[in-house]
């Protein structure tokens, strides 16, 4: 113990400190961290990865950069995790046609299994979301209906309409109509917020929550119309306008017709 | 074209022999009604009885409409959803109900101008205009029996009651005039308030969930989410909660704090997390239709757009005002706290706002 103190002066002894001190944190932190799930080791996985970062290659790496890094032309994907891209390639929005204010979902070229390939390779840059199991997103309880349409109408009909019919944003960008979307993609939507729409991570928005929306949205899209025609079901603006255009547009044309029409024996 | 016309080409003024031609007549002269034209029904009995049988059956019609109406609401269940061309899948009760009652009210409606038009006399009558004065007998016999009634009431003779009738009288609008007290009291400050307002640094108030009901932790909210939050202790079952939530919405963001240009709405914010009034400016509608990717807010009744990453500065639209917004901090436990009211009065402008 004498000599050690009697060095502790040494020119060397605040580097040898530090270096004790960087181990123990290091040995301390590889003891205590939570492992990370040894995903990556099994063969099937690192497979899969290696197969979707060719894929990367060849459709996704001239705007998001050979390392998924992000370019001027495209975003980073570090971190946006598997459901992002499984929401993004599976609806047809990526790859992008061209660049504007919103790319729009279009036809799916990519089949399931490339596209889980190309997810896992991205997932593998970060974590982030993840892509959801189906009992994530299919609910079984009828009450998620009625709980969902609440949820949907504080957090989502603001920019999709309160019928899921989607709506106009600022500079060309819009909230997509949801008729279509399968459960999976709304909510993965929802986890990732692609584009300009905002996330609802499971922090502000419970998984459940989630799976309720879903429920919603998909018996508002299934739903039938009672009174048929919906007119986008965007309520008065369009209502108003088929009767104000078509409803007395038909009466000013009969009423036009009986007054052509005389009933005088000496046509003129 | 020349407005000067040379003599050649005025009409002749004189007749070839020499002598005045007759002056024309009153060029304004009441014309009078055209003849009376008879229609086909009028002169053929025949297609009268052809008229009249077509408006019996519009009639017959429409009775048969209300029957079916009727029927078809015995008869059809509500929910019974069948495909009809153009309008897709629709109730076939609803559809049965409307048809049939729009028939019965149109072949009633067709039935009397049919009928109008072709079996009601149509002999044009004229009836002329006479002054609407009253004659002269009249409106002496008004003004004497007006003279009399002022007599016999005594009105010019005893003063005492006609001043006090005209005083009475006087005074009976301001009962009027007290009532109109009943549209105050001014609300004074109570504008400039929401239920922030009761925070303060000593008891301040967390913000709750709107989805789920917990109060809301920093860590919670991540870049590029949204999330919306009202005041702890105001339960969607209270009374007044419409009231109170269209002062007290608040919109939860959080924009990466090298992208908030406005460096004082940082510093209202918790590391990047910025609290804003869901009201909008111009005329209160709720507003949250925000791109997480430009931090801009739409407001959907008239396109006014705030820059959340901007302190809500208002980049178009009619709003007058950026958005409230509402400093936020951390209490030891991690949840977002509200130490006071929004820095400015929430929703539209008025006339004593400072």
């Amino acid at each position: 113990m004498k000599k050690l103190s009697a060095r502790r002066r040494h020119p060397l002894a605040a580097l040898v400190v530090l270096l004790f001190a960087l181990a123990a944190t290091g040995g301390l932190y590889a003891a205590f961290a939570p492992a990370e799930k040894a995903q990556a080791d099994s063969s099937s996985q690192s497979l899969a990865i290696e197969q979707g970062k060719k894929l990367f290659a060849v459709g996704c790496s001239s705007c998001h950069g050979l390392n998924g890094q992000g370019t001027s032309d495209g975003p980073s994907l570090v971190g946006v995790g598997s459901a992002a891209v499984d929401f993004q390639v599976g609806t047809g929005r990526m790859p992008a046609q061209q660049p504007g204010a919103q790319v729009p979902a279009k036809r799916n070229i990519y089949p399931q299994d490339q596209i889980d390939q190309l997810a896992a390779y991205v997932a593998s840059l970060g974590p982030g979301p993840v892509t959801p199991t189906k009992d994530q997103y299919t609910s079984s309880d009828p009450n998620d209906v009625a709980a969902g349409g609440e949820l949907f109408r504080t957090n989502c009909s603001q920019c999709h309409n309160f019928a899921g019919k989607g709506g106009a944003l600022t500079n060309g960008k819009y909230a997509p109509a949801l008729d279509s979307t399968s459960p999976r993609h709304i909510y993965e939507a929802m986890q990732t917020g692609p584009q300009n729409m905002p996330s609802f991570p499971d922090s502000v928005m419970p998984e459940k929550q989630k799976r309720q929306i879903v429920a919603y949205v998909r018996h508002t899209a299934e739903a039938p119309s009672p009174g048929g025609m919906d007119l986008g079901s965007l309520g008065p603006v369009t209502e108003g306008l088929f009767g104000w255009i078509f409803g007395l547009g038909v009466l000013i044309a009969v009423a036009i017709w009986v007054a052509a029409h005389t009933t005088k024996a000496k046509k003129s | 074209m020349s407005q000067d016309m040379s003599e050649e080409n005025l009409p002749e003024r004189h007749g070839s022999e020499g002598h005045e031609v007759e002056p024309h007549a009153d060029p304004f002269a009441d014309p009078g009604l055209p003849p009376h034209e008879v229609r086909r029904t009028d002169i053929d009995e025949r297609a009268a009885r052809r008229a009249e049988r077509q408006v019996a059956l519009l009639f017959t019609v429409s009775m048969i409409a209300t029957i079916a109406f009727i029927a078809s609401y015995v008869a059809f269940d509500i929910d019974k959803i069948v495909f009809i061309w153009p309008f897709g899948h629709v109730s076939i009760l609803n559809f049965a109900l409307g048809i049939t009652l729009g028939v019965a009210l149109f072949c009633i409606g067709a039935g009397a101008v049919h009928w109008a038009r072709t079996l009601m006399s149509d002999v044009e009558v004229a009836d002329e205009r006479h002054p609407i004065e009253a004659s002269d007998e009249v409106r002496a016999k008004v003004i004497a029996d007006f003279k009399q009634g002022a007599d016999e009431s005594a009105f010019g003779r005893r003063k005492l009651l006609r001043t006090t009738l005209i005083g009475s009288m006087a005074l009976v609008p301001l009962s009027g005039v007290v009532l109109l007290r009943d549209l105050g009291p001014l609300p004074e400050k109570k504008l400039e308030h929401t239920g922030w307002d009761k925070a303060t640094p000593a008891s301040p108030i967390k913000l709750v969930s709107m989805n789920t009901d917990e109060p809301l932790k920093a860590e919670d909210i991540q870049v590029g989410s949204l999330v919306f939050a009202k005041p702890q202790g105001l339960a969607e079952s209270a009374e007044n909660f419409q009231e109170a939530i269209a002062t007290d919405a608040v919109m939860l963001v959080r924009i990466a704090p090298q992208d908030i240009k406005d460096r004082a709405s940082g510093k209202l914010g918790f590391d990047g997390i910025l609290a804003y009034s869901k009201i909008c400016t111009h005329v209160g509608c709720p507003i949250s239709l925000y791109e997480q990717q430009t931090h801009h807010v739409l407001c959907p009744c008239h396109q006014s757009t705030f820059d959340l990453s901007d302190g809500a500065r208002v980049i178009f639209g009619p709003a007058g005002h950026p958005l409230p917004q509402l400093a936020i901090k951390t209490d030891t436990d991690g949840n977002l706290i509200a130490t006071g009211d929004f820095n400015a009065p929430v929703g539209p402008s008025y006339w004593e706002r400072a």
